[in-house]
């Protein structure tokens, strides 16, 4: 429900706007626009981005995966030590992040589930700092290659669609350090 | 010929022939991974022909320049271009619609300009905070999410800050 609020109020502001501004006239010929454009931009972004989709699943069969979530095991098991308990947990939770890091996102979330779901159980509907810590995690989620972003930018023309890449990098690291901060810090101070 | 050409054919390469040492039947992973990413766009296609619609309204009745305008004072404090703002409020809402006004920004400003690229890599550097949340909490059976939305917007903040400040520091 909540993009019908955003969508309806888009469309409604914009009508109002045009209305205040003199652009109302322009808004038939942008709404048309816009429409085509869509369809536009998903045929031209497709040859990229199923290219490089298929590239991460060559990875993901050659063992990639499996190795980053062998990386990440030691220390999710210092992150979510109550979780830790239960080997076969941080295993899925490890899976789940490697998945997503790999842009395999079909793959990613029912791990994330499962996990969520083990977690949360005898807990009577309250998220554990744990749990929270692992949805936080999720939300800040380190891509290794944004296809779907890459797929835009060779679309409309860019030499290099992958110049962007340490940037995306850095820029999700901040903010997974950001989040798992801000998850402990919020942990001690919360009430309720 | 500069490095960045030889990126490419280089990972295509690696990624075939240690594909082949591990066994893998590479082609086959290939077309598979290539179908799963059709799968993405064809699921994507509706909502995107719905929001390109609102946004272009948005961008021709002069409100998308308001929005920038009215968030500018805050936004170039903070180091972020005032053109992305409304990117900023659909980000953590709604990943088609944050695709939306992503391509919308790249395609007005140019996929290369300052602009775009801010925009490309705030669309590449998070996921849909309230979808996520939405997702694991309601299949987990969680109504108490205390304070997980407070510390993932957090971090969705973090990102934006540090988009901005990627992209000049690796392209000025």
């Amino acid at each position: 429900m909540a993009m019908a609020w955003v969508w309806t109020g888009m469309v409604a502001l914009s009508v109002a706007f045009g209305a205040v501004t003199g652009n109302l006239g322009a808004l038939g010929g942008a709404a048309i626009e816009g429409a085509r454009s869509a369809v536009e931009l998903c045929i031209s972004m497709a040859g990229v981005m199923c290219l490089w989709t298929g590239v991460m699943e060559v990875m993901n069969q050659s063992g990639l995966s499996a190795l980053l979530a062998k990386m990440f095991r030691p220390l999710l098991r210092r992150l979510l030590p109550q979780t830790a308990r239960d080997g076969d947990a941080i295993a899925t939770i490890a899976a789940n992040l490697s998945a997503n890091m790999l842009g395999l996102g079909n793959a990613a979330t029912p791990l994330g589930i499962r996990a969520a779901r083990a977690m949360a159980r005898g807990s009577g509907g309250v998220a554990s700092d744990e749990l929270c810590l692992l949805v936080v995690l999720n939300t800040a989620s380190i891509q290794l290659l944004p296809t779907t972003v890459a797929g835009v930018r060779a679309a409309l023309g860019c030499a290099d669609p992958f110049d962007i890449l340490p940037a995306v990098w850095l820029a999700s690291a901040v903010a997974v350090i950001v989040g798992l901060a801000a998850a402990k810090l919020f942990a001690r101070v919360w009430r309720g | 010929m500069p490095l960045s050409e030889l990126v490419v054919p280089a990972i295509l390469c690696v990624v075939g022939v240690y594909g082949m040492r591990r066994r893998v039947d590479v082609y086959g992973a290939l077309t598979k991974g290539a179908e799963e990413g059709l799968t993405v766009l064809l699921r994507v296609l509706p909502s995107l022909v719905g929001l390109l619609t609102a946004v272009y309204m948005f961008r021709a009745s002069g409100a998308m320049d308001f929005l920038g305008r009215l968030l500018a004072p805050l936004l170039t404090a903070l180091g972020i271009p005032p053109e992305t703002a409304p990117l900023l409020l659909v980000r953590p809402i709604s990943g088609s619609g944050a695709l939306a006004v992503g391509s919308e920004l790249m395609e007005t400003y140019g996929a290369d300009s300052y602009v775009g690229r801010v925009a490309a890599v705030m669309l590449g550097s998070s996921e849909t905070t309230f979808y996520t949340v939405a997702i694991y909490y309601g299949s987990a059976g969680v109504t108490k999410t205390r304070y997980t939305i407070p510390a993932a917007l957090c971090a969705d903040l973090a990102m934006f800050l540090m988009s901005a400040l990627a992209v000049r520091l690796f392209f000025d």
